[in-house]
């Protein structure tokens, strides 16, 4: 099933565009190559396909995080590789990552994790930890907190919080800037079934009540069927879906596993 | 069952293992001739070894209060020396580490430096602070802060290029800055092994310092080369011990800290 991603707009701005991406690491042949895709304002995608079929790196090229062989990117109607410094930061402020782990600091408490999800937008001493932070900043990460559930555990240490209240608190840094953009990376893959559930559950309720475009990788067909909008299904280093979640099937999903 | 047989317990090196061996082995025989490797001599050893502890047993207990001073300001400069470095090396690390703050380039020429912090020895930086500034303890404290940092700033560098990645990653892709992000991701991230390292780094400084007297830098390192000397074995027995109790001193003391500082979120 491969449609033109053109039938499947429908919002009227386009946040994230795709145009002849290529990535290959080393002499290997490329992981993908001329992918083309675009997502909608307030779009929930999920990207699928099996191992190595470079989802994470795709998403990492869309956040400009690395930089493709060739073709563009154009987040939030910028074109990435051509911006530097204070203007791709500035970009940057506007997206988020919410990663497989975590990736909380261990070290710090839970608030000090999710105030450095403003660190886009301020910068210096007085964003590295929460007991030098400005009130505004503190009661920003408090309230991200209290939308993920976990206001109680603001001083505790997050090197002492479960799986599943790690990856809260990692949506809560993504979201305490009021992301435009966000990604997020096979977030339920290192917690258990129930765990992961709801998680994300949580974490669609939050984005779509806040009107985020979303871009994420599942490997639980059922996630990437019940909470994305639309579908794109990588595999031989193509697109090989891109539709509606309600028109792709279970059987579609299966084949990019084969 | 199938037929195959059970794999070799090591495999057979090849020829060009077979003389890396040899080259090795030779490299330690040429070592030991030019260090005058003597048989005799090592046999003859343990009757004048047993004749000197004879000699310097018991330790002398007459200038006391006099070494324990000595003690007292080898310790004040190994511990100024230690934090002083230990401060400066984390930005001099923030330079030598790639992709924390800066490219290849600089970090290769800060490494480089370091490297040769390290290369020369913690008594010749001595000498050349005793020609800068005089003879006394700043110049040891002097010689102490420059070796801790060629031996922090290097390790602290290590740290934080081995740190994981991910958190920085994630505050990359909110748009913060690096320095932000060496603040929030990667030095929290290497904390515990800068602690280690620092207090590995204070008991260097305070084993370096027990000896910085020998060439008039300060400690306690002059009067064993005076019971040496003048062949007053107790006296340098008492030395010795005393250097031994405070280096194990500083490493229990260095054990709790650890612990304690570990504990503690911020």
């Amino acid at each position: 099933m491969l449609d033109h991603p053109a039938t499947h707009v429908t919002g009227t701005v386009t946040d994230l565009q795709a145009t002849g991406l290529a990535k290959s690491f080393g002499k290997a042949r490329p992981v993908f190559e001329g992918l083309e895709f675009r997502i909608q304002r307030g779009e929930c995608v999920a990207l699928v396909g099996a191992n190595g079929t470079g989802k994470s790196t795709l998403l990492r090229c869309c956040l400009g995080l690395i930089a493709p062989d060739c073709g563009q990117v154009s987040l939030l109607d910028q074109d990435i590789a051509a911006i530097k410094g204070p203007a791709r930061r500035a970009l940057r402020a506007r997206t988020g990552l919410v990663g497989q782990k975590h990736n909380l600091v261990p070290r710090l408490s839970v608030l000090s994790n999710v105030i450095h999800g403003l660190l886009g937008r301020h910068s210096g001493p007085r964003y590295w930890v929460q007991g030098l932070a400005p009130a505004a900043a503190r009661t920003a990460a408090f309230a991200a907190l209290d939308k993920v559930g976990l206001a109680d555990l603001a001083l505790r240490r997050a090197d002492q919080l479960s799986g599943g209240q790690s990856q809260r608190v990692g949506i809560a840094r993504a979201l305490v800037g009021n992301p435009r953009f966000l990604v997020a990376d096979e977030p339920c893959a290192s917690l258990d079934p129930q765990a992961g559930e709801e998680v994300m559950a949580l974490f669609m309720s939050l984005v779509k009540r806040e009107g985020v475009t979303v871009l994420f990788t599942s490997h639980n067909v059922q996630h990437a069927l019940s909470y994305g909008d639309r579908i794109l299904g990588l595999q031989g280093g193509r697109i090989a879906i891109d539709a509606r979640a309600r028109e792709v099937s279970a059987q579609d999903m299966a084949r990019l596993y084969v | 069952m199938s037929d195959r047989s059970l794999p070799m317990r090591f495999a057979r090196p090849g020829a060009g293992g077979f003389l890396g061996y040899l080259a090795v082995v030779l490299i330690i025989l040429w070592s030991l001739e030019g260090a005058g490797w003597s048989a005799d001599r090592l046999i003859s050893s343990p009757p004048k070894l047993a004749d000197f502890l004879d000699r310097a047993w018991p330790p002398s207990t007459h200038n006391l209060d006099r070494l324990a001073w000595k003690m007292v300001e080898t310790l004040q400069i190994a511990i100024a020396g230690a934090a002083i470095g230990i401060v400066l090396s984390v930005p001099v690390a923030l330079l030598a580490a790639r992709g924390v703050l800066v490219g290849r380039g600089v970090s290769l020429a800060v490494r480089t430096i370091l490297g040769f912090i390290r290369a020369v020895p913690d008594l010749a930086w001595a000498l050349v602070f005793v020609v800068a500034v005089g003879l006394g303890p700043f110049a040891g404290m002097l010689a102490i802060v420059v070796d801790t940092i060629g031996y922090c700033g290097r390790f602290f560098a290590d740290d934080m290029e081995t740190t994981d990645p991910g958190p920085a990653e994630a505050l990359t892709a909110t748009g913060a800055r690096r320095l932000d992000i060496a603040a929030c991701a990667t030095i929290p991230a290497a904390l515990p092994a800068f602690v280690s390292t620092s207090l590995f780094g204070l008991e260097k400084a305070v084993r370096s310092s027990t000896i910085l007297g020998l060439v008039g830098a300060g400690g306690i390192g002059i009067e064993m080369k005076v019971g040496f000397d003048l062949f007053d074995y107790p006296t340098a027995m008492t030395v010795i011990l005393m250097i031994a109790v405070v280096v194990i001193g500083v490493e229990q003391i260095g054990a709790v800290l650890r612990a304690a500082i570990m504990g503690q979120a911020r």
